[in-house]
């Protein structure tokens, strides 16, 4: 922090820590000094949707999963469902779209478990003594994974260890940690064999003990602190997902768009995603290269809503899986069944999804269907085709248009991160005017408040856009006459 | 046919006499690294990644026939230097994407990088603006890809005996070019023996892509020049 000479002061926060890419915060004050409105830019550019103009569409599952490092099977996977399409091969084998599937909770599992011990774990253990008071204002050196090393040695291990797992499912069937070639236009390119088959199972049952754990920790950590989370950073929203096309149990891989609102009435429900353009536009604004998602029905300033494991556990009727399932049940009690908007409990909810991957990795690895033969199926060609998957942070839209010469001519990606946009603008909005209006001073400690609220949404800023170098995230504080009074940068 | 005796690397070598040094090497086990050299076409001698020096002055292995008595240097220091030299160069001149190109793990080019311990580039890229011809229904040409070996030139003429390709230009603004205004203007079929041996991800097969798994390709499992070493290995 670094005060100004006039009635005026300047605040530099960058990077917002434990976020992944680059962005920046600006928190408007009126002339009372009270907050008014803020704002989260995000401030590269990504060019994804020019570059693989003209390059060959079955090279596109494997360029854009470099969007990202966290969750490129999500991108891999998006593109690959829509390259299905391309080649009339949606209707994929039993092999083929179990190995999908595996793949995918594979990746939910290890982001998942990434986001939950790695980046937010500090501010659950150390960031509150339980008290309002306390707030998110560990000291810095405490707000990292290194800290939770050293005093919860348990924990550490265990996340480095779910996080390996997920990674080893992955490369079983992607055929590499990061950034893998598995999922082709039609199908797969290998099955799983016995041997990978009994490595994998062989470390099943501790993983689901581990993520009972980290359940726990995020279903206590809650209930405990409700006084403080409840209202941090929170408001109401609509919700989006897709669910299972029958029956609307929750589905990361496949399934119809639903939408619900604050109170849990449906806006939209089992829409082909095919048709995702009659139900979601984006808005421009111009100061963020991200856009603002909205559902037409109710246009930009009511039609916004969340996405990710919030979201997809308001949304879905029910989850498939006898744990999770109990996990829900007991989740949606906190608000009676109504959907939760309280932010903080995307986590909670994220821990909830964390147990249905481990259950349905489980369930998959004993289905013979996994070792078959038949990998790749094609049908009459397309021009066009629309992928949509669950990624560990929200629903990924993926569109593609495909000339007779297998170029691809078009192409649109509306991210998880993009679909939070407006979310996390009222997360950071809310924080802001909580705790930053009427301050004196804008301690460090009280900047931590925005990145926790940030984090809450496990936002990817680098695939939202694209980022290069180091991730950073900067946080101005702006007064009445638009100068800048408070600026922080790491 | 006679024979001649010449000396590589310390070690003497037997080959028949016309022969051609990266031949005479190969058929005693002895690996030396190319690109433009291709299994009997006529040598090119283009790429120079086969270069040696020969009674101390550097030629090109591929082209350079067996002389008696002559003296090579092949596996010096200064030879693997001047051949890794060449190869980052031909990384930086063209769009070389490994991370994504289809031909990864197949491709003769990034085997060799592997092969030199490049994981990194020395030179700074030129980014060329070059273009990729989609025209063809079952063949496509990356020039971002292409390393001007001339390959596809010769075995087209040789072995397919058709004229598709060509090169035109002079210098930096040398490129590969088609009899027409693009490849579906030409004979060109996607069983022509010219697909199959372009060594890096420019000349290929459509809607292959991907259908190798990592851990199957061709350079997964051994490096290149692997098989020639395993010669030299089962004959000590």
């Amino acid at each position: 922090m670094t005060p100004r000479e006039s009635k005026t002061r300047t605040i530099t926060i960058e990077p917002l820590t434990r976020v992944e890419g680059h962005g920046k915060v600006s928190i408007h004050m009126n002339q009372q000094h009270e907050v008014e409105y803020a704002r989260l830019h995000i401030v590269e550019f990504r060019g994804f949707e020019r570059f693989i103009v003209g390059r060959p569409y079955w090279e596109i599952p494997v360029i854009v999963q470099r969007l990202c490092g966290i969750c490129p099977v999500s991108h891999h996977l998006a593109a690959a469902k829509a390259m299905d399409r391309i080649v009339g091969g949606e209707m994929l084998t039993p092999t083929a779209e179990k190995m999908r599937r595996l793949m995918h909770y594979g990746q939910i599992f290890q982001s998942h478990a990434l986001h939950f011990f790695h980046l937010s774990s500090p501010d659950l253990l150390f960031g509150t003594d339980g008290t309002a008071a306390s707030g998110f204002e560990a000291p810095v050196e405490k707000r990292h994974v290194l800290a939770v090393a050293a005093e919860h040695p348990e924990l550490a291990t265990q996340a480095v260890m779910m996080r390996r797992f997920g990674q080893e499912v992955i490369f079983a069937t992607a055929g590499k940690k990061i950034h893998g070639t598995g999922a082709i236009p039609g199908g797969v390119n290998k099955n799983l064999s016995i041997a990978e088959r009994d490595r994998l199972l062989a470390e099943i049952d501790q993983m689901l003990v581990w993520t009972r754990g980290a359940l726990g920790i995020a279903q206590s950590y809650t209930m405990d602190h409700l006084v403080e989370l409840i209202p941090f950073g929170s408001f109401d929203s609509n919700h989006l997902s897709i669910v299972r096309a029958d029956d609307g149990a929750l589905d990361l891989y496949d399934g119809v768009l639903r939408a619900i609102d604050k109170d849990g009435h449906r806006i939209v429900d089992g829409i082909d995603y095919q048709r995702y353009l009659e139900v979601v536009n984006e808005e421009v604004r111009p100061w963020s290269y991200m856009k603002f998602p909205f559902l037409k029905s109710l246009g930009p300033e009511h039609g916004w809503y969340r996405v990710g494991p919030l979201a997809r556990v308001n949304n879905c009727t029910f989850i498939p899986t006898d744990e999770a399932e109990a996990a829900r049940k007991e989740f949606m009690a906190l608000t009676k069944g109504r959907p939760n908007n309280i932010t903080m409990c995307y986590h909670w909810a994220r821990m909830i999804e964390l147990l249905h991957a481990i259950e349905v990795i489980r369930d998959l690895l004993h289905d013979p269907d996994l070792q078959g033969a038949d990998l790749v199926v094609q049908g009459p060609r397309r021009e066009e085709a629309v992928g949509v998957i669950e990624a560990p942070r929200g629903t990924l839209f993926h569109h593609y248009r495909v000339d007779a010469n297998d170029a691809v001519t078009m192409c649109n990606l509306i991210v998880s991160t993009t679909n939070n946009n407006e979310p996390m603008n009222r997360a950071v909005t809310k924080v802001a005017k909580d705790h930053f209006s009427g301050k004196a001073e804008i301690t460090e400690g009280l900047m931590n408040y925005i990145e926790v609220a940030v984090r809450a949404y496990d936002p990817c800023l680098s695939c939202a856009t694209h980022a290069q170098g180091r991730l950073s995230l900067e946080v101005q504080l702006v007064d009445a006459a638009g100068e800048v009074v408070a600026f922080r940068k790491a | 046919m006679s024979t001649v005796q010449f000396v590589l690397d310390g070690q003497a070598i037997e080959a028949q006499d016309g022969q051609t040094i990266l031949k005479a090497a190969e058929a005693a086990g002895v690996y030396i690294p190319h690109l433009c050299a291709f299994k009997d076409l006529i040598p090119h001698g283009s790429c120079r990644v086969c270069s040696v020096r020969v009674n101390g002055r550097i030629q090109a292995a591929c082209v350079q026939t067996v002389t008696a008595g002559a003296v090579v240097e092949s596996e010096t220091p200064e030879i693997l230097e001047f051949r890794r030299n060449i190869i980052d160069m031909l990384f930086a001149e063209g769009n070389h994407f490994c991370m994504f190109c289809e031909k990864s793990g197949n491709c003769e080019l990034q085997a060799l990088a592997y092969r030199f311990g490049i994981t990194s580039p020395r030179y700074d890229y030129l980014n060329p603006d070059r273009d990729i011809d989609m025209s063809h229904p079952d063949v496509y040409l990356d020039r971002n890809r292409c390393i001007l070996c001339g390959r596809c030139v010769r075995v087209s003429q040789e072995v397919d005996h058709k004229t598709i390709f060509q090169f035109v230009g002079r210098g930096h603004e040398k490129r590969l070019q088609v009899n027409g205004t693009c490849l579906a203007d030409t004979e060109l079929s996607a069983t022509d023996e010219a697909v199959a041996a372009c060594p890096v991800g420019a000349l290929m097969p459509k809607r292959v892509g991907y259908a190798i798994p990592v851990g199957q390709r061709a350079f997964d499992a051994a490096p290149i020049g692997a098989d020639v070493d395993a010669r030299k290995g089962g004959a000590a």
